[in-house]
């Protein structure tokens, strides 16, 4: 492995510091820098431990929940969470059986981002059950009670969902990074981390047995992988629409879901790279034709949500429904119009930039277009629950939702739940499928010269 | 560059998984049966009660009626821990000078009830109504055992949701006359007489019993 100490040479003459990637864990560039965000990151985390405790301590009356609004910012910010992890796996499975090699650059930080984001969302229905402490009951496993899980109910489905999602996701990534770690293991000067990455690396010598297993094992995973980009937030739309409320029941939201959760992972992934390559100076790595790629992907995704805005207002309409039209005035026009509103315009107004080149390739641009997607998708779950939860079919029992303090709170907490392990990725890891883009860079070369 | 490892770290890092795989294995089965041991479910375990008043003498051996002390049992849902005063119907008649009874006396001399320890206990999130159950014809015995036998009471059924899920979802096996339901022993009821053998079924019938709705979760948990 350590024979290709050099670096890699790219057809137009210019020195890739593929490598560089491999030493990041071992000799980190900006380490203060690191601290700081990683303090903050466990600040955050401390929100989330005391967040938690007092809802584990008080029950949910903490939060802001109530009787029409029983899914108020936990399950909103579920789906949010969910819906951004898809893009790791889209880029990483899809792309990969597709063999676009461009993703070796983004693949591994999307698919770590993924991990977290999953888990993340994992923890919201666990802290949104009454009795959390009891949430292995959606397990199917004997118990002394002889029933078992509603396999009628998508709530189950949610759980075997997200449980695969979680599972299919790790192994993906940790197959992944496999060779890259033997690689900082070969580089590692002290015992301490040879001994370290030494494990993580499972002993890989990469003996060309080695490689066909990796090989197998990488595709079939995801192969396995691909279906649960489409599946599991459909799967979240189902959840929607098995309750029978006004503005949940339209035929369009499995694809307006994944779409969504496709738009919003993939400006996740955008802001990540923008950082990412400004830190650790990876602009040779993560080049401008990568953010302009994934400006692509995000303009892309968002005009399909966009459409799904579009068929949702048109099916309210075309079914005429008293209801279905009332939850739509509501939406536009109600209290929680600002959810709507924010949606739109965060949504769409500034991703029209990305239809502009320059807008693409600018970090700075296309972080900020970004952003505001990220918002805008959090705006759009929380309209998608809220507006049609606080008006039902009784008048007698409409009510107004407020999150509550340690709504926000255990929020602010699940950023930190985020930030930290993904942190420590980006410090101890290799960021960058390095093996992959010098695989791809050699058959380039190899194409070239044949 | 040296080697990091020994030659043997695979084997003992694959030992190490083993074991760990072993572990939860091991771990996964003991709380499987912790769960359905006596220890968590208290089947055969004696509660310490202020007076160590025996079933076997004053059901089995006397013939007392349950339903002479546990009063409410056929008219609401709890059976009822029996009075100070009901012990005193016979007590201030026989055994009144017995040291064993002497927390009986006290109890009434200070108008203040015994505290007896209940043992056929469910959980708070149950809603378990006695009546109904006495009304259609589910022995006491079902659920208490024979408590004719038992010196000092103890639980004779796990009281797991399961258990009651079996007698709910099938009904008709377990159903008496009512006017007999605090006998104690049903050895060979059905065995000889076809009457008795269909009295189940038809009963379910009779009374418009529906399995399919019994386990439904708002019959227990309201």
């Amino acid at each position: 492995m350590s024979m290709a100490q050099q670096p890699a040479q790219t057809q137009s003459g210019h020195i890739i510091p593929a490598d560089k990637v491999t030493r990041l864990p071992l000799a980190y560039p900006k380490p203060v820098a690191w601290l700081v965000c990683f303090g903050c990151a466990l600040c955050l985390l401390l929100i989330f431990c005391i967040s938690a405790g007092v809802l584990f301590w008080r029950g949910i009356g903490v939060w802001g929940n109530n009787i029409p609004v029983n899914w108020g910012l936990a399950i909103s910010n579920y789906i949010w969470f969910l819906g951004i992890g898809h893009a790791g796996t889209l880029i990483s499975a899809m792309l990969l059986l597709l063999e676009a090699h461009w993703r070796n650059s983004l693949n591994r930080f999307a698919e770590a981002m993924t991990l977290v984001a999953v888990i993340c969302a994992g923890l919201y229905p666990i802290l949104h059950l009454g009795r959390p402490w009891l949430f292995y009951w959606m397990a199917p496993y004997p118990n002394t009670m002889t029933i078992w899980p509603q396999f009628r109910s998508p709530l189950t489905w949610d759980f075997f969902a997200v449980l695969t999602y979680l599972t299919v996701s790790l192994l993906f990534w940790y197959i992944g990074i496999v060779p890259d770690l033997a690689t900082t293991r070969d580089r590692a000067k002290t015992r301490g981390w040879q001994v370290f990455y030494g494990l993580l690396a499972l002993g890989w010598r990469g003996s060309a047995r080695h490689w066909t297993r990796w090989r197998q094992s990488y595709r079939l995973t995801a192969a396995i992988a691909v279906p649960l980009v489409v599946s599991v937030h459909s799967e979240i739309s189902l959840l929607l629409a098995a309750g029978p409320m006004p503005g949940w029941t339209s035929t369009v939201f499995p694809p307006y879901f994944v779409l969504g959760a496709a738009f919003s992972g993939f400006a996740v992934v955008s802001m990540i790279a923008v950082v990412l390559r400004h830190v650790l100076g990876l602009e040779m790595l993560v080049t401008e034709r990568h953010l302009d790629l994934l400006g692509k992907f995000v303009l892309a995704t968002g005009l399909m949500t966009a459409y799904g805005y579009c068929a949702e207002v048109f099916d309210a309409f075309y079914s005429g429904d008293k209801q279905d039209l009332g939850t739509l005035m509501d939406r536009l026009t109600g209290r929680y119009a600002w959810s709507y509103w924010g949606a739109v315009v965060a949504n769409f107004i500034p991703l029209q930039l990305l239809w502009l080149r320059w807008a693409r390739r600018n970090p700075l641009c296309l972080f900020l277009v970004s952003a505001a997607v990220t918002l805008g998708m959090w705006f759009e779950r929380y309209m998608l629950l809220v507006t049609t939860l606080y008006r039902d079919y009784l008048v007698s029992s409409w009510d107004n939702y407020h999150p509550s303090l340690w709504d926000w709170s255990l929020f602010a907490g699940m950023l930190g739940v985020f930030f930290v392990p993904f942190l420590l990725f980006v410090r101890f890891l290799p960021v960058i499928s390095v093996f992959e883009i010098k695989e791809a860079r050699f058959e380039e070369s190899e194409a070239q010269h044949a | 560059m040296p080697q990091i490892f020994t030659a043997s770290a695979d084997t003992r890092l694959r030992a190490v998984g083993l074991v760990i795989v072993l572990l939860i294995f091991v771990a996964t089965l003991f709380v499987g049966g912790e769960m359905d041991s006596t220890y968590t479910t208290l089947v055969g375990w004696v509660k310490d009660q202020p007076v160590p008043f025996s079933h076997k003498h004053h059901a089995g051996e006397l013939g007392i009626d349950c339903r002479y002390c546990h009063t409410t049992v056929d008219a609401g849902p709890k059976a009822g821990l029996p009075s100070t005063h009901i012990c005193m119907t016979c007590h201030s008649q026989v055994w009144t000078g017995a040291p064993m009874l002497a927390p009986v006396r006290e109890s009434l001399a200070e108008n203040k009830p015994l505290e007896w320890q209940r043992v056929a206990r469910l959980p708070d999130y149950v809603y378990f109504n006695h009546s109904i159950h006495i009304a259609r014809g589910v022995p006491c015995v079902t659920c208490h055992g024979r408590v004719d036998q038992m010196p000092l009471m103890t639980r004779a059924q796990p009281f797991q949701m399961r258990w009651c899920l079996d007698c709910h979802r099938d009904p008709g096996p377990h159903l008496r006359p009512p006017s007999e339901v605090t006998r104690m022993d049903w050895s060979g009821w059905n065995e000889n007489s076809t009457e008795h053998k269909e009295y189940g079924e038809r009963m379910v019938k009779a009374y418009g019993l529906r399995p399919d709705q019994l386990d439904d979760c708002n019959i227990c948990h309201r």
